[in-house]
């Protein structure tokens, strides 16, 4: 359940709600750092759950001594009102079970606060790709029907490579094709969520309980391999820059682009600690 | 993160992450995102039978945290702190943390027995003895008979993953209680500490602090720096403390000997000087005695010849 900062509840009504899925590299939760720590987002709630593991630490956006002691906890809800962004992040993973009920909970809430449109950031594996995937770009996109056609008609301006369908069972010839995130965590349980409807036979009778899952989201995802994904959230964040501008545009050249990106203070020792000089 | 369970066998085994070695074998390399098990999940979820359901079912059960009264054997209806209002709630998670409470902190004043946690998982199980040893896991509360809303926990026993919200709620209950302070101790190894330099020339046992944002008090060490992070029951207890805006610090001791240690206890004495446990703590010098008998016990235990 979200929990505001604050006394009052904010109004997020026509806000564009991001959120990272919980992906192979986190690669998803490494770009919202990157979103929230530019843009400077200020927290304005919690997502209280028991569906992931707690964890807690001090302020990951910490910039100065009097801003690092906020107790940051494992989803927290930012916003920036100029832009109408609203972001979700998440620290750690599901607990065994738990990942169907938190997309529930989480779209039901999304959904009553009027957001216009969510956005989920993700990634797949790379070694899952066909032989078409891996001579095109990594990037892909996904949206649910109810997405604006204003936006779809950008998205496709934009030349983007839809997620291609895959068999549902690869080693069989004719299996059905549908769309499969491996390693892409909830991600395709979300897209089912705010999808399922169109595709369904009895959609008469289903719709009058069912009309709530009607969501609009727009899935941006990435193949990556698990390592360094430092510069694969880059490269998402600079994927959903292009059509949602959140930054100026600037020249092709990739140093430039990488560096208007905030690293926050948290992605310090990310290997690990120091080395024994001993050891050399 | 990993977790516990059956080596992977069946159809499911060989669509797990794959990778190359610099030496050309191609190795299963588990995925940090832990995503694995979700896939796992949702081909699990769509062959389940009834029967599969009623395992789980089962297993469900085991695992629920149960909190009762050992005097006259019956559980508790409410949660543990409606039954029991406190102004102060001090927890001890660990076995380290629990010595320190029992002996600097337990032997002045009366305490009474107010409850008491069964639960069972995978690394635990918890004794429902009424003579409790170091050796053994429990998870008991205490109030002061003398102020009764001074209310203690003292945990030995390894709260999983899946039954900390739970026990949470067995705990706290649903309701924010404002006014009341939560001091949680625990400690955790010197490996899990990040910092640029090599945790080998770190000085261990030593003491790092977390607290919510209501928590007014300086705190008597200084605070956990980013990008280090708390998990499992102490940072269960403390987002719930930061979510619902109540006053509570988390006392965090960085030791390399995580069995019972008089060096890494003794890391723990600077608390003794907060507004939390001042008025607690009477004789300090008894209390050393105390910690070097428990030390003593737990030695002869721990002797792998008897």
């Amino acid at each position: 359940m979200f929990v505001p900062c604050g006394e009052s509840v904010p109004d997020l009504a026509g806000y564009t709600f991001l959120m990272p899925a919980v992906s192979v590299g986190n690669v998803g939760q490494l770009a919202m750092d990157l979103i929230i720590s530019t843009l400077n987002m200020c927290k304005i709630g919690y997502f209280y759950t028991d569906c992931l593991v707690p964890m807690v630490g001090n302020n990951p956006y910490a910039t100065a001594e009097e801003n690092s002691t906020e107790l940051s906890i494992n989803a927290e809800i930012y916003a920036l009102p100029s832009k109408k962004l609203v972001a979700l992040q998440l620290r750690s993973i599901f607990i065994k079970y738990k990942s169907k009920p938190f997309c529930e909970k989480l779209l039901s809430w999304v959904k009553s606060s009027n957001c216009a449109k969510v956005i989920v950031l993700s990634s797949s594996h790379s070694y899952h790709r066909n032989d078409l995937q891996l001579r095109s770009t990594p990037f892909r996109y996904l949206l649910t029907p109810y997405v604006q056609k204003s936006i779809q008609t950008k998205i496709t301006s934009l030349n983007w490579e839809e997620m291609e369908k895959s068999p549902c069972i690869p080693e069989i010839n004719d299996s059905e094709f549908c769309i499969r995130i491996p390693g892409g965590g909830i991600t395709k349980t979300l897209y089912d969520e705010g999808h399922w409807i169109a595709n369904s036979t009895q959609l008469w009778s289903l719709r009058e309980d069912n009309c709530s899952k009607e969501i609009a989201m727009v899935i941006l995802l990435k193949f990556v391999s698990e390592g360094d994904n430092i510069p694969d959230a880059l490269g998402l964040v600079e994927y959903l820059n292009e059509w949602l501008q959140i930054l100026k545009p600037c020249c092709d050249d990739p140093t430039a682009s990488a560096l208007r990106w905030k690293m926050p203070s948290s992605w310090r020792l990310l290997f690990g600690s120091g080395l024994p000089p001993a050891l050399f | 993160m990993r977790r516990s369970g059956a080596p992977r066998t069946g159809p499911d085994a060989g669509a797990a992450a794959m990778a190359a070695t610099f030496f050309g074998e191609v190795v299963r390399a588990p995925c940090r995102a832990g995503t694995e098990d979700e896939e796992e999940e949702e081909e699990e979820g769509k062959r389940e039978t009834a029967e599969d359901r009623e395992v789980r079912r089962q297993l469900a059960r085991k695992r629920e945290v149960r909190l009762f009264r050992r005097q006259t054997k019956t559980s508790l209806e409410v949660s543990l702190l409606e039954k029991y209002p406190c102004s102060k709630f001090i927890i001890a998670i660990g076995n380290n943390a629990v010595a320190f409470l029992s002996s600097f902190v337990m032997n002045s004043g009366v305490w009474e027995e107010v409850g008491c946690a069964n639960l069972w998982n995978e690394w635990c199980r918890t004794t429902d003895t009424t003579h409790l040893s170091p050796a053994e896991a429990f998870c008991v509360f205490y109030h002061l008979k003398s102020s009764p809303s001074v209310v203690l926990c003292q945990c030995s026993c390894y709260v999983a993953e899946d039954q900390q919200y739970q026990w949470l709620e067995k705990v706290f209950g649903s309701c924010a209680r404002k006014n009341m302070q939560v001091t949680i101790l625990t400690c955790r190894h010197v490996t899990d500490y990040k910092t640029s330099e090599s945790t080998s020339s770190l000085h261990s046992p030593f003491l790092k602090a977390l607290k919510t944002q209501n928590f007014k008090e300086p705190p008597c060490c200084s605070l956990l720096e980013q990008p280090n992070i708390v998990h499992d029951l102490p940072a269960a207890v403390l987002s719930y403390c930061q979510v619902w805006r109540i006053p509570a610090v988390l006392y965090l001791c960085y030791t390399d000997v995580m069995k019972l240690d008089l060096i890494t206890v003794e890391a723990f004495k600077p608390i003794l000087s907060s507004r939390s446990l001042k008025g607690l703590v009477k004789n300090i010098p008894q209390s050393t005695e105390i910690l070097k008998k428990l030390m003593t016990t737990n030695e002869i235990q721990s002797n792998i010849y008897t």
